[in-house]
């Protein structure tokens, strides 16, 4: 399902086996439950998350034929993302996707709610499917197109066109931030920007609520966020 | 002064004649009465295609019909007249069930413009016409719609205080550099057909459901659809 190892400061998720890594209510659930382990973490405030997958696919999106079997289901899987999206908005550290494999709809949105992604260049693509399936895209997954792609054609042509995007072409579109010759070479470049990140120090439960401000309008979305709500910011002296 | 011509797949829409197509309400209601037609006509795989004719895209609204009113009162009102009915063809381009492209065969201005900017794709000359909006340069007040329209297009500040705020004339390279069309490639109007046409055959063969276009092609653009009263449809169930 999902397993997590530390590394140093670095905790790595990684959606394991050789499957499409199906985003049904068990890998949600198994994925949440690790996020909040490492919330709960005692070095949280000074780490970095890294989440990576085995095998061909970061993930395939939705296991839609597990919703054909039972609707309601469709439902339960969409709730169960929208948590762990904006648990990944609040996390109080910073946060790396190493895609080393297709992300796919769902899987896509869930690649693209991390604050950096490295993408491998030899093999996958990100792809917003829905056009061509004919599935319904969420009013929530636009919000997290609308924060992550800043250009109004790149959004066109990955919504528009079902674009398959290689990390190449995604780091032109501004979608990705850096592209590796393979998938060994990615993972090792967020341990490497990981660590980077980790040396410069600094609280990560300010960093978790400057993300939710820069993001809010996803956090209305999936959660119903008010920013009116306590703050719970302790240090808030500049370093200056 | 304007016509709905089918050619395969793709339908073409033409400002006919050699004046400057400026939009008198006359002309606003056959081209809402147009897009009316190739939207009841549509089917997968549909996709519409706007030129014009001549030196003119459009010149934008009919100014000196509006002059004719005989009093400043009576300007207003007509003025105003064509700015609310112009309102349902930006909102009817917004809606309609198959990619759009604009071919610009010559200079856009105004509500010319923002006939361009509706579509989903827009080709320009390289060698002639100019993209104009004249508001700020003849003192004309810039509608609500105008401005979300750009927004939802346009992504940066630079580009939106250019094109709004600097009374440019801008010509086909710097427009595309500005992100405000897609391609200024072709010496003529009819290379930049000719293009166009090409596009829209590579578009037409995907067989997308317009149904399904339409409603992700509004999700992207959620504030202009709020100002124009455009709703988002639900559709039904996904292809596996």
């Amino acid at each position: 399902m999902c397993s997590l190892e530390k590394r140093g400061r670095l905790f790595i998720l990684k959606l394991t086996g050789d499957g499409e890594h199906r985003l049904n209510p068990t890998l949600l659930d198994s994925i949440r439950s690790t996020i909040n382990k490492i919330r709960s973490d005692q070095s949280s405030s000074q780490s970095v998350l890294i989440t990576t997958s085995d095998g061909k696919f970061f993930s395939n999106g939705y296991d839609l034929a597990l919703a054909e079997t039972n609707p309601s289901l469709s439902v339960l899987m969409d709730v169960k993302l929208r948590s762990l999206v904006a648990d990944l908005i609040s996390l109080p550290m910073p946060t790396i996707a190493a895609v080393t494999g297709h992300a796919s709809a769902a899987g896509c949105i869930l690649a693209m709610s991390h604050d950096y992604v490295l993408m491998r260049s030899d093999r996958g693509f990100l792809y917003m499917s829905e056009l061509n399936i004919e599935l319904k895209v969420p009013a929530w997954f636009m919000a997290v197109i609308r924060a992550k792609i800043g250009s109004p054609a790149a959004r066109r042509d990955v919504m528009l066109t079902a674009a398959k995007v290689t990390a190449e072409k995604g780091v032109e579109m501004g979608i990705v931030d850096s592209a590796y010759g393979s998938a060994a070479e990615t993972v090792e470049a967020a341990v490497r920007l990981g660590e980077e990140i980790v040396m410069r120090g600094g609280d990560g439960h300010v960093y978790g609520k400057m993300r939710e401000t820069l993001f809010r309008e996803v956090l209305v979305h999936t959660i119903g966020f008010d920013e009116t709500g306590s703050s719970g910011v302790r240090n808030t002296g500049s370093k200056l | 002064m304007c016509t709905l011509e089918k050619r395969g797949d793709l339908f073409l829409l033409t400002l006919t004649g050699d004046g400057e197509h400026r939009f008198h309400p006359d002309t606003i209601a056959t081209i809402l009465s147009l897009l009316d037609q190739a939207k009841s006509q549509s089917k997968r795989g549909s996709v519409l295609i706007t030129t014009g004719h001549s030196k003119f895209f459009s010149n934008g609204f009919d100014l000196a019909w509006a002059q004719t009113a005989g009093s400043k009162t009576g300007a207003a009102n007509r003025l105003h007249q064509m700015v609310e009915s112009f309102k349902p063809v930006v909102a009817a381009l917004l809606d309609l069930p198959m990619p759009t492209i604009a071919a610009l065969n010559g200079h856009a201005a105004a509500a010319g413009l923002i006939l361009a900017l509706s579509h989903d794709y827009v080709f320009m000359r390289k060698d002639r016409g100019v993209l104009y909006m004249s508001e700020v340069d003849i003192g004309l007040s810039m509608p609500e719609y105008f401005s979300a329209l750009v927004r939802a297009k346009i992504g940066t500040s630079a580009a939106r205080r250019e094109l709004l705020l600097s009374g440019k004339k801008i010509r086909g390279e710097e427009a595309v550099g500005l992100g405000i069309v897609d391609t200024a490639a072709y010496d003529s109007a009819e290379g930049v057909v000719e293009a166009t046409v090409r596009l829209g055959e590579k578009l037409a063969a995907k067989k997308w459901s317009g149904e399904v276009y339409a409603s992700i092609r509004k999700s992207l653009y959620p504030e202009l659809c709020g100002i124009l009263g455009v709703e988002a449809r639900v559709f039904a169930t996904p292809k596996l």
